[in-house]
């Protein structure tokens, strides 16, 4: 067997260095010149009270430049009665990949054009993925996503969740829903 | 008798002090200047708050280095089944004591004079000085060698008895890479030692005070710029940290010679680390920026070039001494961490290959340089 010397590949890029780069201590400086310089800025604005760092200080600080369509947390429509919107079907609850949503729907006979309504109406953001596919499969326009996030974090995890109260804060003067028949004499009272 | 003895306790405890607090300040610096450098916030959600109250006190997460040591002391001190368990806890101990007693002979201020300090002492003390430091060795740049090289030890007691391979690499690994260094180390001080003539440390602070071609201090990086940095690089090489941190390789060795080691036993090697660093400083301000003086500073005040002298109290001499010795090892600290974090690893073949091709030719030219002008100048 004849012994074949090896030979090292050449890549397209590689990097041709000169001898003022290969005698790598003037290379050196300018590389810690840049870093002690960021450091050096970075420091001036800490001492003179800015901001030296581009981390948001998250629970304390929030971005301001959330996108115009930021889909943060979730609103139930009203009636202009006030009542919610929602026929407790369970669509957004069997669709929600995250399984957040939970609806306890409860029974009112004197309603007869929406009998079925949510007792209980909650929603469990500290695992909501926000992806608005609850949004998408109302049938009744009941839940929407408004730009604003609610205010967490917590320490506690069970602290993370809105009920339905909550989630009917949101009174829109405009997007009055749709015209429904009047509420029924002697229909029980729905928060 | 006595009065020497409180003294000395004194110095001990100072020095052990200041050494203690450098290796804690310094995992909190090391941290916050590293995300100030990229733009980041860094370290700053542990508090300690005071009790009964809702006051939470964070100060720029000082008290982060407190809730590690915490952490360190309270986790499972994990052996393994090794057949070697006495090299394996004497291990960490060989590495952090050495260097400790490094900085016995480094004089951390000049001569203190307690009846000057305060009047009532002068009965007690007559006009006795000390130098201010742990011991006036004259061969103290010769126990700084002996003591640093024995760190060498603790890592190869460590690697070897830890019966890991990665252990064992990283023990390789160090064992070589320290000696190269050694050698250089020492070359580079050989320069300083032909232009101080002299191995005691305090003498070569106190010819650090003088002037240099009539303006300039009399500073080792004035004498010998070359010599400083090789001195500067060769010791970061010894800390084993970045770029030479190859024995203990995070993404090659997971850590090196101390893979094996948990809890505050691990703990320790970091803290010599830290220390060390600390150490480095010390040395270079020593040996290269004119110790504990400010520029044409002497123990009784400023000699400026020009030939105006301003006195000064020995109260005010003895704390600037201290004070400007502190400031001026934390500036080296914060050199040191700024290379840490600037510069990537070298190659295990490029670590040697740079000190035995690059490093140790410039040093053995340096010496030459300076023994030839030495020479011309007929000292």
């Amino acid at each position: 067997m004849t012994k074949r010397t090896f030979v090292r590949k050449r890549y397209w890029n590689e990097p041709e260095m000169g001898w003022y780069e290969k005698a790598y201590l003037p290379e050196i400086l300018r590389g810690l010149a840049i870093t002690g310089g960021v450091f050096l800025r970075n420091m001036a604005k800490w001492m003179t009270g800015k901001k030296g760092a581009l981390t948001t200080y998250y629970p304390e600080e929030t971005r301001w430049d959330y996108a115009r369509g930021n889909r943060g947390k979730h609103v139930l429509v009203q009636r202009p009665d006030g009542s919610p919107q929602c026929i407790a079907c369970n669509l957004c609850a069997t669709v929600c990949p995250a399984k957040v949503i939970e609806i306890e729907a409860a029974f009112d006979p004197a309603d007869a054009a929406h009998p079925k309504y949510p007792a209980r109406f909650e929603i469990d953001y500290s695992r909501c993925v926000f992806c608005g596919l609850c949004v998408e499969a109302c049938p009744e326009d009941a839940i929407r996503m408004e730009k604003e996030v609610p205010a967490f974090p917590s320490p506690d995890r069970h602290a993370m969740w809105l009920s339905k109260e909550e989630l009917l804060t949101w009174k829109p003067a405009r997007d009055a829903a749709k015209p429904y028949p009047p509420r029924p004499e002697g229909a029980k009272d729905r928060p | 008798m006595l009065a020497d003895l409180v003294v000395a306790v004194l110095f001990i405890v100072y020095a052990i002090s200041v050494l203690m607090g450098f290796g804690t300040i310094l995992t909190w610096v090391e941290r916050k200047q590293a995300a100030v450098m990229a733009d980041r916030i860094g370290a700053n959600r542990a508090y300690i708050r005071i009790p009964g109250t809702q006051v939470k006190l964070v100060w720029w997460g000082l008290f982060h280095g407190m809730a590690d040591g915490l952490k360190m002391l309270v986790k499972e001190d994990w052996k393994p089944r090794t057949y070697d368990w006495y090299a394996y806890a004497v291990a960490p101990w060989v590495v952090f004591t050495p260097v400790l007693l490094v900085f016995a002979v480094i004089p951390f201020g000049g001569m203190l004079t307690p009846a000057k300090l305060f009047a009532p002492l002068a009965a007690w003390f007559g006009d006795k000085s000390y130098p201010m430091q742990i011991a006036n060795l004259d061969g103290g740049l010769l126990i700084i060698f002996a003591f640093s090289g024995m760190t060498i030890i603790g890592a190869m007691l460590a690697g070897w008895s830890s019966s890991n391979k990665f252990s064992l690499l990283g023990a390789l690994r160090a064992g070589s890479q320290m000696i190269s260094y050694e050698l250089v180390l020492g070359l580079t001080v050989l320069g300083l030692i032909l232009v101080y003539g002299t191995v005691n440390l305090d003498e070569m602070v106190r010819h650090q005070s003088g002037t240099v071609l009539g303006f300039l201090p009399a500073w080792g990086i004035v004498y010998q710029p070359f010599a400083a940095t090789l001195f500067l690089t060769a010791a970061i090489a010894e800390n084993k940290r970045i770029p030479f941190d190859l024995p203990e390789a995070e993404s090659e060795l997971i850590a090196g010679y101390y893979t094996e080691y948990s809890a505050m036993k691990m703990g320790l090697f970091m803290f010599a680390e830290f220390i060390e660093i600390a150490i480095i400083g010390a040395l270079f301000t020593t040996l290269f920026l004119g110790g504990y003086n400010l520029p044409f500073m002497n123990d009784g005040g400023f000699a400026f070039p020009g030939g105006a002298t301003l006195g000064m109290p020995h109260g005010a001499v003895v704390v600037t001494q201290l004070g400007v010795f502190l400031l001026k090892v934390f500036v080296m600290c914060s050199f040191q961490i700024l290379i840490r974090w600037s510069l990537p690893r070298f190659r295990y073949d490029q670590v040697l290959a740079f000190a035995w091709k690059f490093l140790f030719p410039l040093a053995l030219a340096n010496l030459v340089v300076t023994a030839v002008v030495m020479w011309a100048l007929g000292k």
